[in-house]
């Protein structure tokens, strides 16, 4: 889960990083607000989850409480790439003297962790590691080691931020990577991270990403869930214990296991072709073993989708062989009638794998309306596309 | 011959008295896998009934720790069933006790426990580990190590390497009239145990193994580094296949890992990758597996 920018900054000042939270508004009222309240020069924030705010007119400098209204009536409802700015953060406009760059991230080529730092700061790292790559220092991290101060100073160093900051610098680096392990990121990001002009250092932007495998150590990190942005079908989905991800195309699609699904979208949009241009609307992986109840919350899922035309349910018998598979889909559509939801779309359901024979005969005997068998994943998906094409 | 696991593994199951435990022992039990032991913290001393590969009912003790079950028994190879939240200690316990194979089949385990687990692992110098969440390794008609249904496929000469499970057992299907000499699934996670690379190396050493097929997805750069290794390092012909690509930038696709980050771990820079190494790509599961097949084909003229 990625956090916006106020978000992040509160993870950082639990953990003792200096940095300003500020005020988090949604209207250009409590925007007046929270600047009368600051008091003085305020900045004007966006919060998105995309990068170049500054850039799309996301981040403005207000001298007074009438123009921090004004600056947020235009960035609310600004759309940055695609996210909706809705809320704002208010902050006290900092005096900066310089600005650096600095993260921790999971480094999945050498399977450690991986701190980017650069003096060179407020600008997107990848066109300074592209344009002056001298300036941005790699540094891997053992995790079993970790960062102390010590360590923290020593990345400084190799940064080149410059000798006067060196030691608050490797303060507040040490605090980031507490950040880092204790709240489980994946990503940690300041940019910039800045000296300001009484000589202290401050974290005046945040990018945090959570790993959610280890929300079962940080119940508090469920807060932090933006659930206006989510697409209700994916909520939904979400509720029911589901791993759905919308798309934008008219097959609609279920698997088990997510390389397998992956893939069956693939080879939907590549039949869909032929078809001008049918594509996948949706991934959803029910798992291995998949319950007569996990098919129905499924189907649930992809028939609501208004953009449906046609359900490709695309399984490879492992563990749970066919036959339970293909009573797990016959009970599906007892489920969902039960429920008054009834499967209105053509559903094309290929089976293989183990007793692959025993499912066709089961889902054969049942004669599902709108119900049709193919024995191949690429005839299969040409027939789910050519269906959803009609 | 084969890699990283034959019929003399002695295999311990962390986990085993849990309910994933007790099912896949069974299973793994049934398709020959020499299983000496399970781990169940509290619950040394107690032993489990299993349905034996010979239809005879056999008892498998429960060791309260690994090393104590290594010690009793020699085993070598261990696989881990047990909860996200203690597999960082399960998979310590196991690297500490000298385990030479550690299977980690969990789903969801954060991804600092695995970097610290791995690095803990690199440390030892003596352990591998595959996965987590993945669905382990089979060297069929020798031993079976985690959840690949044992009977999609059996012995033959073409290796496998997967990050995905189903993706490994359809493509075992599709290739079942060739056999393989050993399939690893190394699972989606953002760190892995045992990378593509190390599967192909091993591969290439494997006298048993003429061909391999090796299977990716989006998410890092890891097809990208294999391809380089095939490059300078593999003679054996090799055929890819890359699911993903027609995910959506900055979703993950079911596996933690597999997210494509603005530009960066796309299907098409993977296959564009590999091909430019000579690895003959498959556009669908089917089509790679064909591609093998004439590989295979070619090979017995």
């Amino acid at each position: 889960m990625d956090l916006m920018e106020y978000q992040a900054k509160t993870v950082f000042a639990k953990h003792g990083v200096r940095t300003t939270v500020g005020e988090v508004v949604t209207t250009p009222e409590e925007a007046r607000a929270a600047a009368e309240k600051i008091g003085g020069k305020v900045v004007v924030k966006a919060q998105v989850l995309t990068g170049g705010r500054g850039k799309a007119g996301g981040v403005k400098l207000a001298s007074s409480p009438d123009e921090a209204e004004e600056h947020a009536r235009a960035i609310l409802g600004l759309d940055i790439k695609g996210h909706v700015v809705r809320t704002l953060n208010i902050v006290p406009a900092a005096a900066i003297a310089e600005e650096y760059y600095f993260s921790f991230l999971i480094d999945r080529a050498n399977r450690n962790y991986l701190c980017i730092a650069s003096a060179a700061g407020g600008m997107e790292i990848e066109e300074v590691a592209h344009t002056n790559p001298d300036a941005v220092a790699k540094i891997s991290i053992d995790p079993a080691t970790g960062v102390d101060e010590a360590k923290a100073r020593e990345i400084a160093e190799q940064a080149g931020y410059p000798a006067d900051v060196l030691d608050v610098a490797a303060v507040e680096i040490a605090k980031l990577y507490q950040v880092f392990v204790t709240e489980d990121a994946s990503l940690v990001e300041v940019n910039p991270l800045v000296k300001l002009a009484d000589g202290s250092m401050e974290a005046l932007d945040g990018k945090v990403t959570l790993d959610e495998n280890a929300d079962f150590r940080h119940p508090e990190h469920a807060a932090f869930a933006d659930t206006s942005a989510e697409d209700p079908l994916e909520a939904k989905a979400k509720a029911k214990g589901l791993n759905y991800v919308k798309l934008d195309g008219s097959v609609g699609i279920i698997g088990n296991g997510a390389g397998l699904v992956m893939s069956t979208l693939d080879v939907v949009a590549y039949a869909g072709e032929e078809f001008g241009g049918v594509k996948p609307a949706n991934f959803l992986d029910i798992g291995g073993g998949a319950s007569a109840e996990v098919m129905a919350n499924g189907l649930e899922i992809i028939i609501s989708d208004p953009q449906v035309e046609s359900v490709f349910v695309n399984v490879f018998g492992g563990i749970t062989a066919c036959d339970a598979v293909a009573n797990g889909i016959v009970q599906a559509f007892e489920l969902l009638a039960g429920r008054d939801e009834h499967v209105s779309k053509p559903l094309v359901v290929r089976l293989d794998g183990n007793n692959a024979e025993e499912g066709r005969q089961i889902l054969d005997n049942a004669g599902l309306a709108g119900l049709e068998r193919v024995d191949t994943m690429d005839g299969a998906a040409k027939r789910a596309a050519e269906l959803a094409a009609k | 011959m084969s890699i990283f696991l034959t019929k003399d593994s002695k295999v311990i199951v962390q986990g085993m008295t849990g309910s994933e435990g007790t099912k896949h022992t069974t299973r793994m039990l049934a398709s020959g896998t020499n299983i000496v032991g399970g781990v169940t913290p509290g619950k040394g001393g107690q032993s489990v009934q299993f349905p034996a590969f010979d239809g005879q009912d056999t008892a498998i003790s429960v060791f309260g720790s690994v090393a104590e079950a290594v010690k009793e028994t020699g085993a070598d190879v261990s696989v881990v069933f047990v909860p996200p939240k203690f597999t960082k200690g399960a998979v310590f316990e196991a690297i500490d006790a000298g385990v030479a194979l550690v299977v980690v089949i969990t789903e969801g385990v954060p991804v600092h426990d695995t970097a610290e687990f791995f690095a803990h692992a690199q440390a030892s110098g003596t352990t591998r580990i595959i996965g987590p969440n993945c669905p382990g390794i089979i060297t069929p008609g020798e031993s079976n190590v985690g959840i690949i249904p044992a009977s999609i496929a059996g012995a033959g000469r073409i290796g496998l390497v997967s990050k995905s499970g189903t993706l490994t057992y359809q493509m075992m299907y599709e290739l079942r009239d060739f056999g393989f000499s050993t399939a690893i699934g190394i699972g989606g996670d953002p760190i892995i145990g045992t990378t593509h690379i190390d599967a192909l190396r091993a591969f290439q050493d494997d006298p048993d193994t003429d061909a391999i097929v090796m299977i990716g997805e989006i998410g890092g750069d890891a097809e990208e580094r294999a391809a380089a290794f095939i490059k300078e390092n593999v003679t054996k012909p090799v055929v890819g296949y890359v699911a993903g690509f027609t995910a959506p930038e900055g979703k993950t696709m079911g596996h933690a890992g597999a997210i494509v980050s603005g530009s960066s771990g796309t299907a098409a820079a993977k296959q564009e990758a590999l091909e430019a190494v000579g690895v003959k790509v498959g556009k669908t599961p089917s089509e790679t597996a064909n591609l093998m097949r004439a590989i295979m084909q070619d090979l017995s003229k």
